[in-house]
This record gives C-alpha cells, structure tokens and sequence, in this order.
C-alpha cells in the first residue's frame, strides 16, 4: 500500500511525462478543432475566415460520408468476425500437442510483424493481382476467368488484408488464454461427460471470453483507423467504395486540398471513434470486471 | 453397483516406468483408501481408473466389464480433484448441474436432484454464488455435490482434503465418511494422511514406488504388517527399527517396535536410554529416547509422566509385540 508521501513523490515524478504527453495530444486536437470552422482552402487561399458550421455539414451532408461510415463499420465488424473467429480456431489448433509446435507458433505469428503498406502490396501484387497474382493463376487453372479483386470486391479485399495482419494479434492473446485454462478443470469436464463441443462451449469458450474481449477492444481502436492498406490498394475507389472515414478525412484534407473540410471530417472521426467504444465498453466490458 | 477390478495394470510415462504390474480387486461399496509416500504413483493410479490416463498394458475391469479403453466419460465414475476444479464462470447450482445437463436430462428432474445434492451437502444459502465467493470447505463440498448427483459407480477422490485446514479436515473427513455409509458407492480415496486412511478406509492399500506393499483392513495393517515398508509407514510416530545383534536375539534380521508398545521405567529395564526432547501433546507425551548402542526411539507415554531433558530411562518391549523381519524386509 502506498504511503502518503510516496503518492505525492509518484505523482510529482510522473508530472512531466503527463504535461508533455497531454501537450501531445492537446495541441492536435485543439488546432484541428479550431481549423475545423474556417475557410481553410489550398485551392482558394483568398477565402478565408470563420466558416461557421459550413464545414461540418459540407462533410456530413456529402454522400460519400455516409458510405464511408458504412464502410468503416464493415471493415471494422468483418475484420472482428474473421479474427475471432479464425483466431480461436488457430489457438485451439496451436494448443494440441504437435511436432514443431514451437517453429509453427512463430509462422503463425509472423504476418503481424508485417508493416501495413507492405502487407498490402504482398496482397495486391502477389496473390489479388488478376494477371500474376497467385489467385488468379489458381482461377486459370480451374478454367476460371481471374477475378479483378480490387475492381469487383475492393472492400472485401482490404478486409482480408486487414484481417490477415490481424489474425496473429487474436490468435496470439487467445492462445495465451487457453493456455492458463487449468487442466484439471478440463479433466473435470470429462469426466462430467461433456464432449469436445460441449466442452468448447461450457468450458472453454466462457474461460476465454475476457481474452476475446480484450481482442476486439483493442483491435476496434486500431481498426478504425485503417489507412496505409487502402492507400496502397484500392485509394478508396472505385469511386468510394472502399473508403473508410479515416481515408475520406485524407480525400477531403489533403487529395481535394480543403484543410477546413479535412478538419471537420477529422473531428467527426474522433466523435465517432468514441461512440463506437463506449458503445463497445458497455457492450463487452462487463466481461472485463469479475 | 460399482466393483473394480485391475488386472495386472502398468503404466510407462516415455522411458520411465511408474506402476510396474498392479492387480487389485476392489468390491462394490467398499471404501478403498490408497496411502504411500509422495510420488509413489497413487494419483497416477486414480487416474487411470477414472480414464484420464491410458494403460501401457494390462485391464481395467469396472463391474466385470472391460473398460480398459473406455473414454472417462463412459465409466461412470466420478471424481473430485484436489484443486476442486469447478467451472468458475457458473454458480454453484450450475456446477453441481453440470454433469446432469451433460447427460441430457429434463430441467425439473435437475432440480430435484441439485436441491438433494445441496440439502445432503448443506450447501442451500449458496446456491446461487460463484466458487470464488466461497471458502475451501464450502468449494469442497460443491465439488462432492457435482459428485454425488450423477449417482455414479464409484467415486474418485484425490487428497480432497489437502487443501483444508486441520479443523475443517477433520470435519469434511466425518462428512465423507457419513456420505459413504448413506449412499453405500464404492469409493477410492487417495492420501498421504495415515490418519485419514486408517479413520476412512474399509481397506487401504499400501503403494510404495508403484507397488502394491499390502492391501488390508487397517487394523490389519497395524497389527498385521506385511513387510517393514508397511510397518513403518502404518502407525504414527512411526515404529522403532533396530538391527544387528539385538535383533539376532529374536532371530531376525530387523525388529520393529511401535511407540506405544513399550514399558517405561526409571529403574530397570531391558534397553537404557537418555531423553531427549519431549513432545507433550496434552493426552500423550511422546518422548525422544538416545538408546545406548541401538539408536534413537520413539516412546509414546500417557501425558501425566513428565520427564526432561537429559533423564535416564529404561525401556522393555512388549515381548509379545514385537515385528520381525528377515533381510529383504519381509514380516517373519
Ligand atoms: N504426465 C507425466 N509424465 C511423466 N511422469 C509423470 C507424469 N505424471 C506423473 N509422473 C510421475 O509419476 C510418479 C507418480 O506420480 P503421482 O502423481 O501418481 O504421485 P502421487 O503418489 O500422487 O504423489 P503425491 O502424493 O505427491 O500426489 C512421479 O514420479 C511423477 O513424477
Ligand atoms: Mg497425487
């Protein structure tokens, strides 16, 4: 327990890291808050000014802004759902007993250290390109035509991509959680005549739901941020099809040149970043406590 | 309906050999008491029978019937763990369900037999709690409560008390004993405490290193000691050994002699001796004796007899009491 004094001498301590890092943050938030309602274009500096709420709804009222919520929230939601679930799946794999468990966890693992704008041209070049890319000579040889991916299904894709960087993270912390499973607890399980699925689901799953928890927390904060793999794949298109609201901040701010538009958009992305993860603490937090 | 029976049974982890060849016939609604030092192999032994572990060779034989390959869940049997193992995401009543919803029965026959289960355990104003929210006793007889409600063949316990404090481990030691003589299941039961094996059992058996050293009633093994692993092991403070020539007198090669088995005189006696430490437990004085030429002794007295250190006693044997035993160990 800590002493009266050795309070006062952390929190004097630690002061200087927190100034600077609240600075850090601050300065960001408030510049971008304050450009958010100016006449701040690239393209036509002679406007200048306050622009009132203009371009708050410039953005929200675009259509592009409605697809690229939607959008966000697929990515978000698709790349969750395949993680989750595909990193279960691998944790229980990885878990058994096998020849070489430890040189196969660390190519399990492996894609994670992948960079994202190099995740992606792996992707787009290596496996999705319709002409050399490994899928389309896989289609060609069934006979089939090779589908253009970023073309066809462009959000699709980047969800792959997404989900492919991803899939070690989950797998890795649900992994961990199924290790500190107790064994006798296991054992007790089967002797009380429960099957591996029953045993999956009333065992199992419940003993790993913080993991799972932890994982689409922390993924939700970094995946609504997804930019690089977009950059460098689709560039938000066709039209807007793949466009999250962090890439449609980056069209609107720096592509279009409209500092006070990017800003506004920028702003909206925060609010919304945080609805979505108080929506999400209430949602699974609960499993957090206890 | 719940006899087992192992047929010569071996059991090999990799290289190294832990139960060499055990054969063992345990009746129905017998309480079966496996006592031996640590590492002996007796949780190895449990756990084969409740299925957790393959045989390398020989049968398992559970009412007559082969069950040397079946799955733990097909036996029958059930066990509670030293850890108590309950599922700590469900309530009490949810765990001592669990094995009943496992077999797919119908709600309101659940009900019926979890409220039977936690009136028979004591375990009613708990129902509704997490494991975590209850002590070591309390997690205990939940575990004996998911137990009982599958009315299995047999039931299982590994060091189920050795969790406990001594208090409540003489307590849960009453009530599992109370439980045997009302549900009448076979049980096995595996300890290092002799005092629990020799309170509980109907028969203990005795494992040294994989071995079964004797398999008796425990007065039997008290009175009857196979061997001197037995004789040692059986009885606390454990027996006197002495060899060499006072031992020859009988001819035997070594003799034991119990604690309590001995006259206590300050004047004469056949083996002289200095105390050293006293131990005064109130009801008993156990009293640490530096013999002349034979080594140090253990002499039980009636607490009243004060001795200190450094005194001179002499002690004589009950003649009629004293174990022999030849070179390999074995009772004469
Ligand atoms: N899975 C295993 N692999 C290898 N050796 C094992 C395994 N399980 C147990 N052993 C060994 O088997 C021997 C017997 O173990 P066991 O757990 O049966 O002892 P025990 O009699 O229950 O001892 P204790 O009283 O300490 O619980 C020990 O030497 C142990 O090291
Ligand atoms: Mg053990």
């Amino acid at each position: 327990m800590a002493t009266k004094q050795t309070r006062a001498l952390a929190r004097t301590m630690m002061a200087p890291a927190v100034i600077v890092l609240f600075i850090w943050m601050i300065v960001p938030l408030v510049m971008t808050l304050w450009f958010s309602f100016q006449n701040y274009s690239l393209i036509n500096p002679m406007m200048t000014g306050f622009a009132g709420w203009a371009n708050y709804v410039y953005v929200i009222g675009d259509p592009s802004f409605t697809q690229s919520l939607i959008n966000t929230l697929l990515l978000v939601g698709g790349v969750l759902l395949i993680t989750v679930i595909g990193g279960t799946f691998l944790a229980l794999l990885l878990d058994q007993p096998i020849w070489g468990q430890g040189i196969l966890r660390i190519i399990v693992i492996s894609p994670f250290f992948v960079m994202p704008p190099v995740a992606a041209l792996i992707w787009k070049n290596g496996f999705m390109h319709p002409g050399y890319g490994m899928l389309g000579h896989l289609w060609k040889f069934f006979g089939l035509q090779p589908v253009d991916w970023f073309n066809q299904y462009p959000l699709f894709s980047v969800i792959v991509i997404v989900a492919w960087q991803w899939l070690p993270f989950a797998t890795l912390i649900l992994l961990t959680a199924l290790q500190s499973l107790s064994e006798e607890q296991r054992e007790a399980s089967e002797m009380d005549g429960a099957n591996a699925v029953n045993r999956f689901r009333y065992i199992i799953l419940p003993h790993m739901a913080r993991a799972i928890t932890i994982v689409i927390l922390i993924q939700t904060i970094f995946l609504l941020g997804i930019f690089a793999e977009i950059r460098v794949t689709t560039g938000g298109g066709p039209g807007y099809a793949s466009t999250n609201i962090a890439f449609l901040v980056f069209r609107t701010g720096i592509l279009s040149n409209d500092i006070g538009a990017g800003s506004a958009g920028g702003v909206v992305a925060v609010i919304i970043a945080n609805v979505v993860a108080i929506f999400l603490m209430r949602a699974v937090g609960k499993n957090l406590d206890a | 309906m719940g006899s087992i029976t192992l047929e010569h049974v071996n059991k090999s982890f990799g290289e190294v050999e832990i139960i060499p060849d055990i054969s063992l016939d345990i009746e129905d609604g017998e309480f079966v008491v496996f006592v031996g030092p640590s590492g002996c192999g007796k949780s190895t032994l449990l756990r084969l029978i409740a299925g957790l572990e393959d045989t390398t060779s020989g049968k398992i034989l559970l009412d007559g019937q082969d069950v040397t390959d079946a799955p733990p869940a097909r036996r029958g049997l059930a066990m509670v763990f030293q850890s108590y193992a309950l599922y700590p995401h469900m309530s009490v009543r949810d765990n001592i369900a669990f094995p009943l919803k496992m077999a797919k029965m119908p709600q309101a026959e659940i009900d019926k037999k979890v409220d039977y289960a936690a009136r028979t355990l004591n375990l009613g104003s708990y129902l509704d709690r997490r494991p975590r929210a209850l002590s070591g006793g309390q997690r205990q007889r939940v575990a004996i409560g998911r137990a009982i409600v599958r009315e299995p063949k047999a039931f299982l316990f590994d060091e189920p008390l050795s969790n406990l404090d001594a208090a409540l481990r003489v307590n849960m030691r009453l009530e599992i004993t109370e439980l045997h003589q009302q549900l009448k299941t076979t049980m096995i039961y595996v300890t290092h405490d002799q005092v629990e094996a020799m309170t509980m059992a109907d028969r203990i058996v005795v494992l040294n290193a994989g071995n079964v050293e004797q398999f008796g009633s425990p007065l039997d093994l008290y009175k009857k000691p196979a061997n001197r692993f037995v004789a040692g092991f059986i009885g606390s403070p454990k027996m006197n050994f002495v060899d060499g020539p006072e031992a020859a007198k009988h001819n035997a090669h070594s003799i034991g002699v119990r604690p309590e088995h001995f006259k206590l005189s300050t004047t004469e006696g056949a083996w002289k001796g200095t105390v050293g430490v006293a131990e005064q437990l109130g009801s008993d004085t156990f009293l640490h004796v530096q013999t002349d030429g034979l080594g140090l002794m253990t002499i039980r007295t009636d607490g009243d007899q004060t001795f200190s250190h450094g005194d001179v006693v002499y002690l004589t044997p009950d003649p009629t009491r004293i174990y022999k035993f030849d070179a390999a160990g074995k009772a004469l």
